[in-house]
């Protein structure tokens, strides 16, 4: 599978990443021979294979509905590049 | 040109869960921005979700309630976008296997009846919230809400009038409330509703292009932002034009919708299984443990309404379509003896007082068995009902029971006829132009003017004069003079 | 003392031939002395090592010592520790102090550890030779122009030159074993489940595991005995217990059933690795195990299957990191889109950024199917290979890599041929099983390593096995030269 220039924009916008014009190329072709290694698996009968999501089947625990955290606010915000009253602040959210 | 409308409605409904979906913070309204986001609500790096049994279990309430198939392995996937409010860049959510399956729910309007069938219901978590007050030039976000979990309930376009859409909506906060799955404040944002809307000439079995309605939080407006679409598609269809799939909001004030500038261009949510999560399996013994504890459904309530106390279908359907309402109206009858008086009472005197209050009848002042206990002073004919009403004001802001407040002011009715007799004496002696007038008047016409007497009457006993016995006595002293 | 093992230093301690303070500051001299030469630590935590060490004397002294108290541990700086940088390799991390332990580091810090830093490692766990750390590559000890392995490249170098005894790593699709053979030490990758993900930051979840890197099994089972355990805070957590593996370690191995695939011994392997892994294979043949050679026919597919399933699911796991709540951001975004695209451009390095696309690209409507679920099967495949296999033998052995360290730089332009180092160990990852490598022997002075593959939770089976192995040989105590 090869990948052209603008495949590689799509994605670039769906993860976003942002390519400098002049990398784009070598993203490309980097993409593209990855993704042929992979076109490997097309050649394997896969017919009626469940797909395997979890390597040991399990299932899901369920957790008690009981408040186990508490405010701590201060703490986890120590981090955080940018806040004021106790909100994290980004630019402007248009709805 | 006939044009049919099909409407399909998603309502997403907030569990009243104690913790998130998936870690143990405090789900509680109103706190302070971000004091109930632990460090997995944050999406700090190396944390992990943890899947809440209450959230599993409200939702599989609702699958029993909507007659639907449970799902018994559902698989949470991950829907992936970028914005702020969602911290992990991702919204766990439920698509190939979700919890609840194919179900419905009976409305009647008066256009009359209708199945409404719901194609599936699904948990997932909700998002924070962005707050759009300017901080430099910044917005700030609050993640509060980032993991307190939804059901989404998504119907199939089965619905043919704003109407009943907005019925629809209204019966499955009946019974989320019922359930006590969620507390159904629409004002808070506990149950948002997004309703598709489009058109197609009528006949056609073709769907036309549909538009999403998104969040609109009350039951009015749902009929009003339907209508208002479907007007603006005929237009553009009458006028040449082609209905664009897209998502609008609806402007209450100018009753209008606006085309949402997308924040979803040319999305692909790329959904996968959740691999931070395993299949939530659960078992026939799980699930008929839970149908053992529903409580009685809005429909099996209303019936019982009608049957055993006797009330209209209106009234019925009134009282029976959240809970505590109807909780709270069982206890009146049950104080008070008489379903019909309660009935008025609750829709009429406190459902007055509660809205202009904007208060909740949780919250209301006056209980139950203080109600009850009016109604039944009215029954024993110890204050008339005009007098009740206003020992309810009493009540309402000042509190107390009937019976004190009764005490109190002295609001004992009077029905000793000889002290009534004594006042309608001296009040027909005191209005001689009107009993002339009354003695003039046609037979039949002497009816309509008993109402000014009974003013003086009532006036001069403070009001406290039952007026079933006034207007008796008072018909029979005039019309005697009448001879 | 610095060529003591954990086994050693611990009756040390024990018998008080030295304290815990005294071997801290021995290795902390020996990192500030040493490591400018290999690069192996991000950050040193001399002293929270220091304070941690008096603490540990303090309880020895007041009788209350386990198993691990006072002795030192490296972590991989993937794993979140409290208050100290965690970097991940990255710029995106590189102003992250974390406000929480991983429960690793909490287990080790419950058994009395002493921290001595966090270890150098490829950029968010990407990558087979460390050298696509924000912090530069780290240097092999047997060859300073040649790279360690990766990811856990720190970890494994910094046993290697002796600079702490015993280091944590995580390992996706060899990041513990790769490095652990190419720096001639031993390490051990648990079942999946085992060892609990909360605070290993996600590269792809369903295959990341953390585990030991030690200089022998027996240092490994005393560490993986802290490592292990159901963690509620993981929903991937294994609720089964925990055996000690350091009471099995001497059990005999008589009547083992060994397996060795033909599709790793095949023509196209280096025959000196070849060689060294049989006489390795011999080494227990001799102590009474028996070997047949058995077929896992998709050995093969592995690659493509991992190169899909892993990008995929780090491809989401990554997008929390923008910006908003922690980690890099760009300077004076100008928008939303600005802030997402170059807090993400500047924070990741090429390697992560060809991971997320393609992982993004795998799982985008249309390619779901070809890509990502074909991964899946095909992953269910190559477990089922295994699992047949082991009907047949009790343990399956082979090389840990096809080729000895190779020289910085050598592999950077081409990054398939440097996923191709990994085709003996990806497929455990993908099947769940545990996996451990322990020196074998060198080539052209080049330490190589054994891999010993068991099934589920087979943990204390692989230990006892190489174990006896390091009780005929002394591959794991050569150092290089100079160490």
């Amino acid at each position: 599978m090869s990948l052209d220039r603008s495949d590689v924009e799509r994605i670039a916008y769906l993860a976003r990443l942002a390519i400098d014009e002049q990398d784009i190329p070598a993203y490309t072709e980097n993409l593209s021979s990855i993704l042929q290694l992979v076109d490997e698996m097309q050649a394997i009968d896969t017919t009626g294979v469940e797909p395997l999501a979890h390597p040991l089947d399990g299932e899901q625990r369920l957790r008690a509905d009981e408040v186990s955290e508490i405010n701590q606010r201060e703490q986890l915000q120590k981090v955080a590049p940018a806040t004021e009253a106790g909100l994290f602040l980004v630019p402007k959210v248009i709805e | 040109m006939e044009w049919e409308t099909v409407i399909g409605l998603e309502i997403h409904v907030q569990l009243s869960t104690q913790t998130k979906i998936f870690s143990g913070a405090s789900t509680a309204f109103g706190a302070e921005p971000n004091t109930q986001a632990c460090a997995v609500d944050l999406a700090l790096p190396g944390t992990l979700p943890v899947f809440n049994e209450n959230a599993q279990r409200m939702a599989i309430m609702f699958g029993l309630a909507i007659n639907a198939e449970i799902g018994k392995r559902a698989v949470f996937e991950r829907k992936n976008y970028f914005y702020p409010d969602l911290p992990k860049g991702y919204q766990t959510t439920q698509l190939e296997k979700p919890v609840v399956g194919a179900g419905y729910v009976d409305i009647t309007t008066d256009e009359g009846s209708r199945r409404v069938r719901i194609h599936h219901a699904h948990l997932e978590e909700d998002a924070g919230k962005s707050l759009h007050e300017d901080f430099h030039g910044m917005s700030g976000i609050d993640l509060n809400r980032a993991g307190t979990p939804l059901i989404e309930i998504v119907s199939e376009p089965d619905m043919r009038t704003s109407k009943e859409a907005a019925e629809y909506a209204r019966k499955i906060h009946a019974i989320v409330t019922t359930l006590g799955i969620c507390d159904g404040n629409m004002a808070e944002g506990s149950m948002r509703c997004d309703c598709n809307v489009s058109i197609r000439p009528k006949g056609q079995e073709e769907y036309g292009t549909r538009t999403e309605l998104k969040n609109i939080n009350s039951f009015r407006f749902i009929e009003r932002a339907i209508d208002t679409e479907v007007a603006r598609q005929i237009d553009l269809i009458e006028d040449g034009g082609k209905v664009v799939q897209e998502t609008r909001l609806y402007d209450p004030e100018r009753n209008e919708t606006r085309s949402m500038r997308s924040k979803e261009d040319a999305n692909d949510y790329r959904y996968f299984p959740c691999p931070d999560l395993l299949p939530v399996v659960v078992d026939d013994e799980y699930v008929e443990a839970i149908r053992a504890t529903l409580p009685e459904l809005p429909d099996a309530r209303r019936e019982r309404f009608i049957s055993e106390y006797s009330l209209s279908e209106y009234d019925a359907g009134v009282l029976s379509a959240y809970r505590p309402q109807a909780d709270y109206y069982e206890a009146v009858v049950s104080a008070a003896k008489d379903a019909k008086l309660a009935a008025n009472w609750v829709m009429g005197e406190l459902a007055k007082n509660l809205n202009a209050n904007d208060t909740d009848i949780k919250a209301s002042p006056v209980s139950a068995e203080q109600l009850g206990g009016l109604l039944q002073r009215i029954k024993d004919n110890t204050i008339s009902g005009n007098i009740a009403k206003k020992v309810f004001e009493h009540m309402w802001s000042e509190g107390g029971s009937a019976d004190e407040i009764i005490e109190a002011k002295g609001l004992k009715q009077v029905t000793d006829t000889g002290a009534i007799e004594k006042v309608i004496d001296e009040v027909i002696a005191n209005s001689t132009p009107q009993v002339e007038q009354y003695k003039a008047a046609e037979p039949d016409k002497r009816g309509k003017m008993i109402g000014f007497f009974m003013g003086q009457v009532m006036k001069a006993t403070g009001g406290k004069a039952n007026p079933g016995a006034v207007t008796g006595l008072l018909k029979k002293k005039l019309d005697a003079l009448c001879d | 003392m610095h060529l003591k093992s954990l086994t050693e230093l611990a009756a040390d301690l024990a018998s008080g031939a030295i304290s815990s303070v005294e071997l801290t500051q021995g290795y902390l001299d020996r990192i500030a002395a040493l490591d400018s030469k290999y690069n192996s630590f991000i950050t040193t935590t001399g002293e929270i090592a220091l304070a941690q060490a008096k603490a540990a004397d303090q309880a020895r002294a007041s009788g209350a010592a386990g198993h691990y108290t006072g002795l030192p541990i490296a972590h991989k700086d993937l794993f979140c520790t409290e208050g100290v940088r965690t970097s991940c390799g990255s710029k995106m991390l590189d102003n992250f102090e974390s406000p929480y332990d991983a429960t690793v580091v909490a287990k080790f810090k419950a058994a009395g550890a002493v921290m001595l830093g966090k270890t150098n490692m490829d950029e968010f766990a990407m990558g087979s030779s460390n050298e696509s750390s924000f912090y530069g590559a780290c240097r092999n000890p047997w060859d300073t122009d040649r790279v360690p392995g990766g990811s856990s490249g720190g970890s494994a170098a910094a046993v290697a030159a002796r600079l702490t005894p015993a280091s944590t790593g995580s390992d996706t699709g060899g990041s513990i074993r790769q490095p652990a053979a190419l720096c001639g030490i031993t390490g051990i990758k648990p079942t999946y489940g085992r060892v609990s993900r909360y605070g290993m930051v996600a590269y792809a979840s369903s295959l990341d595991q953390g585990g030991p890197m030690a200089q022998s099994a027996e240092d490994c089972a005393l560490m993986l005995n802290v490592m292990s355990g159901f963690d509620k805070m993981d929903s991937t957590s294994s609720q089964r217990d925990v055996e000690d593996y350091s009471a099995t370690l001497n059990d005999s191995i008589s009547g083992l059933r060994i397996g060795v695939p033909k599709e790793y011994m095949s023509d196209d392997l280096d025959p000196q690795i070849a060689e060294r892994v049989q006489a390795g294979i011999r080494e227990l043949e001799k102590l009474g195990a028996t070997v047949k050679e058995i077929s896992l026919p998709r050995t093969r597919m592995s690659i493509p299957a991992y190169y899909i399933i892993a990008p995929a699911e780090a491809s989401s796991n990554l997008s929390r990191f923008d910006g908003v709540r922690y980690g890099h951001r760009c300077e004076n975004p100008q928008d939303l889109m600005d802030l997402y695209t170059r807090s993400r451009k500047e924070g990741f390095g090429a390697e992560v950024k060809r991971r997320i696309m393609v992982g993004t690209y795998a799982l985008c409507a249309g390619y779901y199917d070809a890509y990502y679920n074909k991964a899946q099967q095909i992953r269910r495949l190559i477990q089922q290979d295994f699992l047949e296999a082991f009907n047949e033998v009790d343990l399956i052995i082979g090389p840990t890599t096809p080729h000895p360290a190779f020289k910085i730089g050598e592999k950077n332009n081409d990054p398939v041929s440097m996923y191709m180092e990994d085709i003996f160990t990806l497929s455990l990852n993908l099947a769940g099983l545990p996996g451990m490598s322990v020196p074998c022997g060198t080539v052209e002075g080049l330490p190589v390593g054994m891999q010993l593959i068991g099934n589920h939770f087979d943990e204390a089976r692989l230990l006892n096995v190489a174990h006896q192995f390091q009780q005929v040989t002394d591959w794991h105590k050569q150092t290089p030269a100079g160490i």
